[in-house]
């Protein structure tokens, strides 16, 4: 008895130690993947343009914030994260971090003071980033970035999510692979595209699904659930390859298009997709967007024709809409005998959405969405298409597409019952097969506060 | 005591089409640019939303977008004679109001001007001798031509977004388009619309007489549409609420689509919104301006904004009235002829014939404003001046452009107008009426003309400025001549029932009923600085840091809706701008 407890006790302090050691003893922080020149120094508008990339705005400039200076509530399932202040302000910025410091935040996850990041900062994917581009992101941040003062709310999440040390665990699981970028296109332009999509860009944060403990399932080219589709809040993030790919007749450039200005003769970039466009994708260059075009069409094989560079603002362009084809055929000559014992959906769709999206559900390039095959709209998250019938939805202005066009809300205009048909009506119109919405759908939507 | 603000290098008055296109393209040469605006801020999203925006009570009855009377008006008379009084209830014309102006409300009518209205002097001269002009008609040359202006027009055609199909192609005439317009260097930027039963109609009954047939010319959408700024137009639906509101669907050509969007992301671009401008400042020897004066409606007081150049692309009216307040040139005199401010004011000559089919559907419902089928036959370069007895023409058009049922429920004559009788009257007509309309051209003339009046004032205590407007003979025996030529035409159509609507010789202008907001001239171009308030490139003879944009500089009106030429003439004169005056300002003649 006496040894059992003293194997016992051996083993409580043995746990006690280790528990201790877990929560105590540092980690141990990733090399940098590369050894750079003494002298190395990024070329102008280097940092910037990592920043841009790997969209670090979108999360730490508060909205009508200064830029960087954190204070942006990021929901998440847990509770409310605030993004930290990452302007060089000494004492509630990042002034007093080391590079080392640095690129264990972006790498590892970690704070210097050996504090677990939350997740929501996706050191999964920043963690493929090349030692370029995040001593070049460094520079930008401590030498181009004012210093602003600005004490951000701690996040404060429940428990146990309150005990950060738990996340190293996490880490263990979900940090897989090595940091640094491992190419597997041989072609120069796809390889330098799955640079993007995979680290700074950390598309899979959205576009891949979430695995039993929310880490990203699939965070490289290769991995099964890379980019199949994922959910972020009540919006789905649509795959981006595969048999379900929301891009699978897209050509590279409108899908270049799509990232530069948020439009292309498909659809527009709702929800956080906007914003990934307003703050990140309209900044990059041509060839980066294409690149990313090409290497997400890659994925499914044939990349088909890759363009230079995305035609330069056009001298007047003219772009007739196209005809319903054989899916949707029934459905727009149905709309266009409009006979008046027509379902309730088909009969609100011509009396509200056809002016746009026309009886042939192709609606009219670059500005007025695609509703046939478009996955907003047979997506199995409903929310968004129900959100955008009732608030609208806008896309940013870009520089390609500088109109801030803008779909009005129904909210006003239609009841639960109505949207609920709509919505039904547009999930199996032109061959869309998807399942109906219900009233009771649409009710939750309308009592949640509008998204975007 | 004013406030004054920093000091800008321009500072643009009205931000409609023409302001947003100096304001675009000044900004583009890295200039710091403030506009002031005296109306509301507005954009398509949310301030046109659908079904809200087509509330024709509000909006076509109530005119809810136009300028409002009491805060900025003119007196009216039709002579000299009489004693001018304030249009205290808009009716003849429409001034609109907020960013966007008129180029947010219009029907989207966009012609070009015929090369021989630009030098009518010359070509009636020419052709018939000076004799043949009448006693009181300014009738002048525009000091630029067709030819400098062409890539200006298809510029600004390319910007706004312009549905059509030319007739003239490089001079080769083309099926489908206009005989008689100009030479285009370039197709349309977009194909015409489909066309509705009545224009169709038309057209056949053109053909059968042998006349020209051809779509107008619209600022409406055929297809989705980029321009050259990026800027995007959606196809239109036919709903036919164009003129008095704001397009919901992205599909009218306006500055809200084509490029205000483009130009707030320019950094060096700002605009403020319900800032009146009062007066423009001018430097002691009178050679330049020194910025304007405004009315901060938000601070309640008066702003000096000091700037190098002061663009001047508010209203035609509103735009005479600045230069006459502010000492930009020397009011007209229609006695001794001299003085250039407010002269050659001028107008737009219509008429129509209605037709009524018991047997046809017209859907009137379905529409745009620039929907229709035209013909130029009677244009002004088609018409003999010395056999028909006066100098002008009209373009004729066919096809519902107002799909609206308060204004668009043409009634036989003698239909009772209320009661179990119109409504008898309505049930049976609703859908049977069609209507060709004729669209002439207006001279310049001594009695009618522009200055300040000498009783009434504004908020600000500044005069209202006074119209002297009246029909003139010339201009009535044009419309005679129309109405002559249209009413067989019409009769060859077989309707049931026909009436014509042109005014004849001794009409008054009345001031009550919608005619036209076509209002020109006032601060016209010309050759030389005793004839005309501003030179060939709309800078002024004054002052040569002040620019003058819009129908203002029209010498006489043309036969045709005046937003093509005024676009035009904004892209010729910011190309001066750019090209000629920013590197070295002076008068550029």
């Amino acid at each position: 008895m006496k040894t059992f407890l003293k194997i016992i006790a051996g083993l409580v302090v043995l746990g006690v130690v280790a528990l201790l050691a877990f929560i105590l003893v540092p980690v141990q922080r990733t090399a940098p993947t590369e050894q750079l020149a003494a002298d190395w120094a990024p070329q102008p508008g280097q940092g910037e343009y990592v920043m841009r990339a790997g969209d670090c705005a979108a999360c730490h400039t508060a909205p009508g914030g200064e830029p960087m200076a954190g204070g942006r509530a990021i929901a998440s399932p847990m509770g409310t994260i605030w993004a930290t202040n990452i302007t060089p302000d000494a004492e509630t910025g990042i002034g007093g971090w080391s590079l080392d410091d640095f690129r264990a935040a972006l790498v590892d996850g970690v704070a210097p003071d050996g504090t677990h990041l939350y997740p929501a900062m996706p050191y999964e994917n920043y963690r493929f980033m090349s030692e370029e581009d995040i001593r070049a992101l460094y520079d930008y941040l401590m030498n181009e970035v004012a210093p602003v003062r600005n004490e951000v709310a701690e996040t404060e999440l429940s428990f146990p999510f309150n005990l950060r040390f738990g996340i190293r665990a996490w880490n263990w699981v979900a940090l897989r692979g090595e940091a640094g970028f491992h190419p597997e296109a041989s072609d120069a332009l796809q390889a330098r595209g799955q640079y993007l999509v995979e680290g700074p860009g950390h598309c899979a944060a959205c576009h891949s699904p979430r695995n039993a403990v929310m880490a990203q399932d699939g965070v490289h080219a290769g991995d099964a659930g890379f980019l199949a589709g994922g959910v972020v809040g009540d919006w789905g993030a649509p795959a981006l390859h595969g048999p379900a790919s929301a891009v699978k007749d897209w050509s590279v450039a409108a899908l270049a298009g799509y990232l530069a200005s948020g439009r292309n003769v498909h659809s527009a970039a709702n929800g956080e997709m906007g914003l990934v466009v307003a703050e990140s994708l309209q900044h990059l260059s041509d060839a980066d967007n294409i690149a990313m075009a090409a290497f997400l069409k890659g994925l499914d094989g044939a990349v088909g024709e890759v363009p230079q560079e995305l035609a330069a603002a056009p001298s007047g362009h003219a772009m007739p809409p196209e005809p319903a084809d054989a899916a949707g055929r029934e459905t727009a000559r149905m709309l266009t005998e409009a006979q008046p014992d027509m379902p309730l959906g088909a009969r609100l769709y011509l009396d509200n959405c056809s002016g746009c999206h026309f009886v042939t559900g192709k609606g009219a390039p670059e500005i007025f969405p695609e509703l046939q095959g478009n996955t907003l709209v047979t997506s199995a998250q409903t929310a968004p298409l129900i959100s955008v019938i009732l608030h609208g939805a806008s896309l940013p202005s870009t520089a390609r597409r500088p109109l801030h066009l803008a779909m009005q809300g129904y909210a006003d205009r239609l009841g639960d019952d109505e949207i609920a048909a709509l919505s039904s009506f547009l999930r199996e119109a032109w061959g869309n097969d998807a399942g109906p919405v219900s009233a009771g759908d649409v009710a939750a939507v309308r009592a949640a506060a509008p998204a975007h | 005591m004013a406030r004054q603000d920093k000091k800008r290098d321009v500072v643009i008055v009205g931000l409609g089409w023409t302001g947003s296109i100096a304001g675009i393209e000044l900004a583009r040469e890295g200039l710091d640019i403030l506009a002031l605006e005296r109306g509301h801020d507005q954009a398509t999203v949310p301030d046109f939303k659908y079904p809200n925006q087509i509330d024709e009570l509000k909006y076509g009855v109530r005119l809810k977008m136009m300028q409002k009377p009491s805060r900025q008006t003119v007196t009216v008379r039709r002579s000299g004679d009489e004693t001018a009084l304030p249009y205290r209830s808009l009716g003849s014309f429409l001034p609109g109001n907020g960013v966007g102006g008129a180029g947010t409300h219009w029907n989207g009518l966009n012609w070009r001007p015929q090369p021989e209205e630009l030098r009518l002097r010359s070509y009636v001269a020419e052709n018939w001798g000076e004799e043949i002009i009448p006693e009181g008609m300014n009738l002048g040359d525009y000091p630029v031509s067709y030819d400098e202006l062409e890539p200006f027009f298809t510029h600004f055609e390319k910007v706004a977004g312009i549905s059509g199909k030319a007739g003239n192609l490089k001079g080769e005439i083309r099926e489908g388009g206009n005989p008689f317009e100009g030479w285009r260097s370039e197709e349309f930027p977009m194909p015409p619309l489909p066309t509705t039963y009545d224009s169709s109609k038309f057209r056949d009954a053109c053909l059968a007489a042998g006349y020209h047939p051809f779509q107008a010319s619209a600022g409406i959408a055929s297809t989705a549409y980029v321009n050259p700024y990026g800027m995007q137009m959606g196809p239109c639906n036919f709903c036919g609420f164009c003129e008095r509101y704001g397009c919901y669907q992205y599909s009218k050509s306006s500055p809200q689509t084509a490029i205000l969007d483009a130009l707030k992301r320019m950094p060096n671009f700002e605009y403020r919104t319900e800032s009146e401008v009062l007066r423009v400042e001018l430097a002691e020897d009178g050679k330049t301006a020194t910025g304007v004066t405004y009315w901060d409606e938000a601070a309640q007081e008066e702003v000096f904004q000091p700037a190098d150049i002061v663009i001047l692309s508010s209203f035609s009216l509103n735009n005479v009235h600045l230069m006459l307040l502010s000492g930009l040139g020397e009011a007209y005199d229609p006695l001794t002829g001299t003085g250039t401010l407010g002269k050659n004011y001028a107008y737009q000559m219509n008429g129509g014939v209605s037709l009524f089919f018991e047997d046809a559907e017209f859907n009137p419902f379905v529409g745009h404003g620039a929907n229709g089928v035209c013909i130029d036959d009677f244009s002004v370069n088609q018409n003999d001046f010395g056999a028909l007895g006066f100098i002008g023409g009209s373009y004729w058009r066919s096809g519902t452009f107002n799909g609206q049922p308060i204004r668009s429920m043409p009634l036989p004559k003698g239909t009772p107008s209320w009661g179990a009788g119109w409504k008898e009257g309505i049930g049976k007509w609703y859908g049977h009426a069609m209507s060709i309309g004729s669209h002439g051209s207006h001279m310049a003339y001594a009695n009618n003309h522009l200055d300040l009046d000498p009783t009434y004032t504004d908020r600000h205590g500044r005069p209202l400025m006074r119209m002297t407007f009246n029909w003139q003979d010339n201009d009535l025996k044009m419309n005679q001549y129309q109405k002559s030529r249209m009413e067989p035409l019409a009769a060859s159509m077989n309707p049931d029932v026909m009436q014509s609507s042109f005014k004849g010789i001794g009409a008054q202008y009345d001031v009550r009923p919608y005619q036209t907001t076509h209002n020109t001239g006032g601060h016209i171009m010309s050759e030389t600085a005793r004839e005309g308030a501003v030179n060939r490139y709309c800078q002024t003879w004054k002052a040569h840091n002040v620019f003058a944009m819009g129908a203002g500089n029209f010498v006489q009106n043309t036969q045709y809706n005046p937003t093509g030429l005024v676009g035009g003439l904004a892209y010729w004169t910011v190309q001066a701008i750019r090209t000629q005056y920013l590197s070295n300002p002076r008068p550029l003649v």
